[in-house]
């Protein structure tokens, strides 16, 4: 990184802390609450585009490790007596019921839990490949799903948790966010990260080359469970109430549309797609409510909104297979390239021409 | 617990078994012709639920019409999903393929969810399946004796097609290899098409009488019996249709019996199914039924 990048992202980071100020105080309550989602969705995201794309290994089981997270937080920063008052068919097991801990301890400890339900599962998991993987992890999350629903005295079954103390705000949702996204970089672009990536390309390959395949696809299975466990961690101090159902089969869907619109394999995607579908999801929510816009009256529909998403994700798929960004990360030599501005220009100009001169 | 209610349980678990069974066969079809989780097919199965509700509620056509009519259309739904999300991307990477079978899964859940509504509908069941016989102190349904007949006869018209005709061959051809296939002349994308109307339509046959079994339709329905009968797919070695109908008849019973002796786990039902994947996975990943397949490089 030359001087000049390095001033350069520097001014970004203070450009983006002066935002996240301003925000914090004069932004409405309801525009806050989208940006903290938008940043917990980029570190999920982030967390499973880490396993997804840049491993190669299809898992589907993120909301579970979200659920642990969630579940490890919401638990550890409630207090006594809401506990009391909401764990009414069944009380809570002992430890838990008088303990609360400081937030960050709490987050820390739920990414912890994640970690370590990543690990359960992933060493059996990961001794399968492809589309079998894919439904193992599946199976695993609704398993933990299943346990969630059915153990009262820890996690209140089917109630949920509610009057979880409302921590989450743009400061930790953001400031977690910078830090996935550094801690995953540099994982990325050390020597762990191009042997997941030699995983990611040809697993039989990158075996002959050396590459110790189970502690590679372990330690990104742990790093994606650990991130996803501190995302829902967040959410849960960001919703105030959590339950069972929430994380479902359709949340882990949600990250993997927006891995996949920003492309597997690149961060600077995940980020910005994660921005995307937020946005969207809350400015499309007319379709699911009927609006009057004076002259006429548009007719929602319940689940219109989900529809788009569901289409998006097949165009996406069937036409542009890399998403926004392909592999491609964000730098600032190719965005202050002037050929990089042009080329789509450039591109454009040069197809009819190629066209005319093959004679076909 | 005494032999008659044991009797009750077993034969509820035959016909869980075969719905089961019905359906794991769609799964395991398309796994052997395009080494593909057909994540839709469950959607498929409840789509056929509702074009059964269509057809004998809101249009009013006798069941015995309708019921055919289901067949054909699911079938043809199949086919439809198949061109438009995986023949596109035949040749792409099979993560592609996968996110565009998860995409369909649920764009078709949505669109059931606005198309018809999110509160579950009643399932049409006609008045000669409701009926209850008497067997010594036990009155049981007649559907519970039905459903096995039926998914056995459906099951031996797929082994004949499969087993004894040219179209059978085909598909087992193709199975093989695609290129190979080409080359005896055979219509690849044509089989691979059949291949998905069939599935569907036997996917529908289970819908049938999954509605009439449990009587209440809803989009989201085909979610959670669409994952058992992969995995029973799996279970019994997935791409073999016997392995599947053993796999669903493993799961459907084990299931009611699981319930049966140990009412403590009832809360876990769903989650008995995943356990036994994982299991099965774990120590015998091709199934029961499956052939092992050598890596090639």
């Amino acid at each position: 990184m030359n001087t000049r990048n390095k001033i350069l992202t520097a001014i970004s980071i203070l450009a983006l802390s002066l935002f996240v100020f301003y925000a914090d105080r004069h932004f409405d309550i309801y525009v806050v609450r989208i940006l903290n989602v938008c940043a917990i969705y980029t570190i999920l995201g982030l967390s499973m585009n880490l396993v997804n794309g840049f491993t190669g290994l299809f898992s589907l089981g993120h909301a579970g490790f979200m659920a642990v997270g969630a579940y490890t937080t919401a638990l550890l920063t409630m207090p006594v007596d809401v506990k009391q008052q909401i764990f009414y068919m069944e009380p809570l097991i002992k430890p838990l019921n008088a303990m609360v801990l400081p937030f960050p301890a709490a987050l820390f400890l739920g990414g912890v839990l994640a970690a370590l339900t990543g690990y359960l599962i992933g060493a059996p998991a990961l001794r399968l490949k492809g589309d079998y993987l894919a439904i193992a992890t599946l199976g695993f999350g609704e398993i933990i799903r299943v346990i969630f629903t059915n153990t009262q005295n820890i996690t209140n079954g089917a109630l949920g948790l509610k009057g979880i103390p409302a921590i989450t705000n743009l400061w930790w949702s953001f400031g977690t966010a910078a830090f996935t996204l550094l801690v995953l970089a540099s994982i990325v672009n050390s020597s762990f990260g191009k042997a997941m990536k030699a995983i990611r390309e040809d697993e039989i390959a990158a075996e002959s080359m050396g590459i110790d395949l189970f502690k590679h696809k372990i330690l990104s299975f742990i790093t994606g469970a650990f991130f996803a466990g501190i995302g829902g961690g967040l959410l849960a101090n960001l919703l105030g109430t959590i339950d069972p159902k929430m994380f479902n089969f359709i949340f882990t869907f949600n990250i993997l549309l927006i891995i996949v619109l920003g492309g597997m394999g690149s961060f600077t995607g995940t980020i910005i797609s994660a921005f995307i579908i937020t946005i969207a999801n809350e400015v499309l929510r007319f379709l699911d409510e009927s609006i009057n816009l004076g002259f006429i009256v548009f007719q929602g529909k319940v689940g219109l909104r989900a529809v788009v998403f569901s289409a998006l994700l097949m165009v996406v798929v069937l036409f542009y297979r890399n998403g926004l960004m392909g592999t491609n990360e964000f730098s600032w030599d190719r965005v202050l390239d002037k050929n990089f501005w042009l080329k789509p220009w450039l591109k454009l100009r040069r197809i009819p021409l190629r066209k005319g001169g093959n004679g076909k | 617990m005494t032999l008659n209610l044991f009797l009750q349980h077993l034969s509820n678990g035959i016909s869980l078994g075969s719905l089961y069974a019905l359906i794991a066969i769609g799964y395991t079809m398309v796994y052997g012709i395009l080494r593909l989780i057909n994540f839709a097919h469950g959607d498929i199965f409840m789509m056929a639920t509702y074009f059964a509700f269509f057809g004998v509620i809101i249009f009013a056509i006798p069941w015995y019409i309708s019921f055919p009519l289901v067949l054909i259309l699911t079938a043809l739904l199949g086919i439809l999903v198949e061109a438009s999300a995986y023949r596109p991307l035949r040749d792409a990477p099979k993560i592609s393929i996968l996110i565009s079978a998860i995409g369909v899964s649920f764009l078709l859940e949505n669109l059931a969810t606005v198309l018809f509504g999110g509160v579950p509908k009643p399932f049409p069941t006609p008045e000669i399946f409701t009926s209850m016989v008497k067997i010594g102190t036990v009155s049981i349904q007649k559907l519970t004796f039905y459903i096995p007949v039926i998914t056995i006869v459906f099951l031996f018209s797929l082994f004949y097609l499969i087993y004894r005709t040219k179209t059978g061959m085909a598909m087992r051809a193709v199975s093989r290899d695609h290129e190979t296939a080409k080359v005896m002349g055979i219509n690849v994308n044509l089989i691979i098409s059949l291949t998905f109307g069939i599935g569907s339509a036997l996917a529908a046959v289970g819908g049938l009488m999954w509605g009439m079994k449990f009587p209440q339709i809803a989009p989201l329905m085909g979610i959670i019996p669409g994952l058992k009968c992969f995995i029973a797919a799996v279970i019994g070695g997935i791409g073999n249709i016997y392995g599947a109908v053993i796999g669903g008849f493993i799961l459907g019973i084990g299931e009611i019996m699981i319930v049966a002796f140990l009412p403590d786990l009832t809360g876990y039902r769903d989650a008995f199914a995943f356990i036994l994947l994982i299991v099965i996975l774990l120590y015998k990943p091709t199934g029961i039924m499956g052939e092992k397949i050598a890596e090639k490089v």
